[in-house]
């Protein structure tokens, strides 16, 4: 167990992956001779050469649609976006090819692959550059989606999503990428669909994925402070969802917020939202809440920005609304 | 190898009919042996009456959805298509029942699938637009125009990934290559050097929309900028075709990087079942002119008769050998099942994760995840 970075924690788990399966290979902008705009990819393509690591032109309809055959070939490629943002351009391979192949071809063609970058904003990257993607992907079925918030989960769900029969998308964060944290130096891998209790509590739970984990955390600390304890629950894998762990921390606590970075309308939330008025009604103390960015685009000006990003202010002042006290005080 | 008879059909021009074509053509066998002759005239009339059936079948509701005919570009399919090993790969887009059968699956396979039959090659979850059978090497069948084209770069780039030397025959429509699939798979391929040939279906209409209305260059200038070679070739003529083909696909086999084939056509029936054949952005009188002087099953008989190498009663024998087939499919498709409902949510996923649900529908999916 060594303390590293969320990106070396990345690079790990790719490196891992193409030591034990020559069939793994890692293309997108960037990822060779730049050693990744992230710099994720660093010292790859040293380390296996252009035949596997390999730079793309900017083109991410076409790049996007060249790794899916090449996994229709049986290849497992990771596909790097620079960030999901840009990956906007490559919807249709996405949804039309990757996450339709295998049934539209009754089981003859799956589709190994991995689509992997930041998602979501950074800091006054404004609105074309500030968006969480999530939900393009997890409609689709046919698509899996996992959202490491920390180094040791991105190890692990980058390392099970290369060698999952379908395709997964991994969405990373920017702002997580100089993220610390205790990895396991040995082969580690984090089965998809298991969510994680990152803090325990008995008041309110807090429901969450990818880099709110860390809004949440610090709300919890927050409400530390008031002696209520809430509980974070980080899904870690949207498709497939750890619905077992949902219905645990609601009859747990019986009050939920749920915090996501993208928008509200039709949001990962919402489905959460579904899912536990379906299945946890009469677990419910209260309405489940929703924390989201602004239903804007993500403006520029340092205040708007801020104003327009789920924070701990609005994470806070949720959990007390669900607990029925007083709000806008604290 | 430019053809000698390259038929440039330029869209809204009067195409280049029979009485244009050069004088010597009756002779021009290609070096084909008799056998060889007949069974490229077989495999066209197998397409014709395949395609003439499920027209067929469309009319009486036993085919549902889109339905593409490629009647009039058997040429196209039988010359490219045949020429290829096993082992090549071949990816399309939704005109593809021909191209299908032309790569090795049944033509039950195909009218299976077309009926939305568990015999289907596709097991009756594709239909017309999605015909697969990777045993033979046909990876689809795709329904978004000019999707397929970064997928048969990918296919091409696993090949060359795994030092192989096949090589993949990627088809579109003309209308694809204003799609930007179109521009930043070219480029990739040139980049890269893969073994892949792409093939403009050139019959001069995206739907109804012809070529020279959406483009101010011609087909062949497409690939230039991209440095990729461009050649055309008369896909009405079946032999030309073939040895064309034969000799590319060895070029590329070879090493020689990806190539640009605008492949002149002609679509004897309408965009699809809805489009009449004439009457809004082609005239009966085009249509017909094509009929006549374009069809590629006529013109390899009217050649073989000329050489006398096919008589009238072998013709008869050969078609009714082609209408017994498609007869017989039809049949097949009939009799096949529907899909079983139970497998309503199967191959959504192809590992199902232990752990998690990947289905939030509720509905019952006997145990097929979640």
């Amino acid at each position: 167990m060594a303390e590293i970075t969320y990106r070396e924690a990345l690079n790990a788990a790719m490196c891992q992956e193409m030591d034990r399966d020559d069939s793994v290979f890692l293309l997108g902008e960037e990822v060779a001779e730049y050693d990744g705009a992230y710099k994720v990819s660093r010292g790859m393509l040293a380390r296996y050469g252009d035949r596997r690591v390999v730079d793309s032109p900017i083109s991410e309809l076409g790049f996007a649609g060249l790794c899916v055959g090449a996994a229709m070939a049986g290849l497992r490629p990771i596909c790097e976006f620079m960030t999901f943002n840009f990956s906007i351009l490559a919807l249709d391979q996405v949804i039309n090819s990757a996450a339709k192949m295998l049934y539209m071809t009754n089981g003859q063609v799956p589709i190994p692959m991995v689509f992997r970058g930041p998602t979501g904003a950074a800091l006054q990257l404004s609105a074309q550059h500030s968006q969480a993607c999530e939900t393009y992907y997890v409609h689709a079925p046919g698509v899996k989606l996992v959202t490491p918030a920390t180094p040791a989960d991105a190890k692990g769900l980058l390392a099970a999503a290369i060698r999952d029969d379908d395709p997964v998308a991994v969405m990373e964060g920017e702002l997580l990428y100089n993220v610390r944290g205790e990895v396991p130096d040995e082969e580690y891998v984090i089965p998809l669909g298991v969510a994680e209790v990152k803090r325990t509590g008995e008041d309110v739970s807090i429901i969450t994925h990818g880099k709110m984990v860390h809004i949440a955390l610090q709300a919890a600390r927050a409400l530390e402070r008031e002696e209520i304890e809430a509980e974070v629950l980080d899904l870690r894998s949207l498709r497939p969802l750890d619905v077992d762990a949902i219905l645990a921390t609601v009859a747990k606590t019986n009050r939920v917020v749920y915090l996501e970075e993208g928008w509200p309308f039709a949001g990962v939330g919402a489905q959460i939202v579904s899912l536990i008025q379906d299945e946890a009604f009469d677990e419910l103390d209260a309405p489940v809440l929703r924390v989201t960015q602004a239903d804007v685009p993500m403006p520029y000006a340092k205040n708007m920005e801020q104003l327009a990003k789920p924070g701990v202010k609005a994470v806070v002042e949720a959990c007390r609304k669900v607990l029925y006290m007083e709000v806008g005080t604290s | 190898m430019t053809p000698a008879t390259q038929t440039a059909v330029k869209n809204g021009e009067a195409p280049a009919t029979g009485a244009d074509r050069d004088p010597v053509v009756d002779n021009r066998l290609h070096g084909f042996s008799r056998e060889e002759l007949h069974a490229l005239l077989a495999d066209m009339l197998l397409y014709r009456r395949f395609e003439e059936k499920a027209e067929e079948a469309y009319a009486i509701g036993k085919i549902g959805g889109f339905c593409h005919l490629h009647i009039g570009q058997e040429g196209l399919a039988a010359g490219s298509i045949k020429p290829l090993r096993a082992d090549d790969l071949v990816i399309t887009a939704y005109r593809e029942h021909t191209q299908a059968i032309a790569k090795g699956i049944t033509p039950r396979a195909v009218m299976a699938e077309l009926y939305g039959r568990v015999g289907g090659c596709s097991g009756g979850r594709g239909g017309s637009m999605h015909l697969f059978d990777t045993t033979v090497g046909f990876y689809g069948g795709h329904g978004i125009v000019g999707g397929q084209i970064p997928l048969g770069a990918g296919l091409a780039w696993a090949i060359r990934y795994r030092g192989g030397d096949q090589v993949c025959v990627c088809f579109m429509g003309d209308a694809a290559v204003n799609q930007g699939a179109f521009l930043e798979s070219l480029n990739m391929s040139a980049v890269w050097q893969l073994p892949v040939i792409y093939v403009v279906e050139n019959n001069g209409y995206g739907m109804g929309t012809a070529f020279s209305r959406v483009s101010v260059t011609e087909m062949e200038a497409r690939s230039g900028a991209y440095g990729i070679p461009a050649h055309t070739v008369n896909g009405q003529d079946v032999l030309e075709t073939f040895r064309f083909f034969e000799g590319l696909v060895e070029r590329v086999r070879g090493g020689a990087g990806p190539q640009f084939v605008n492949a002149v056509t002609y679509r004897f029936r309408g965009h699809s079942m809805s489009d009449p054949v004439s009457g809004t952005y082609r005239s009966k009188e085009e249509v017909e002119a094509h009929v006549q002087g374009e069809d590629p099953i006529t013109i390899l008989r009217d050649r073989l008769m000329g050489a006398g190498l096919l008589t009238q009663e072998e013709l008869e024998g050969i078609d009714a050998g082609a209408r017994a087939a498609s007869d017989d499919a039809a049949e097949f498709a009939d009799a096949s099942p529907l899909p079983d409902p139970s497998t309503l949510y199967d191959h959504v996923y192809a590992e199902i994760n232990p752990h998690g649900r990947l289905f939030l529908d509720g509905r019952d999916r006997g145990g097929a995840g979640g």
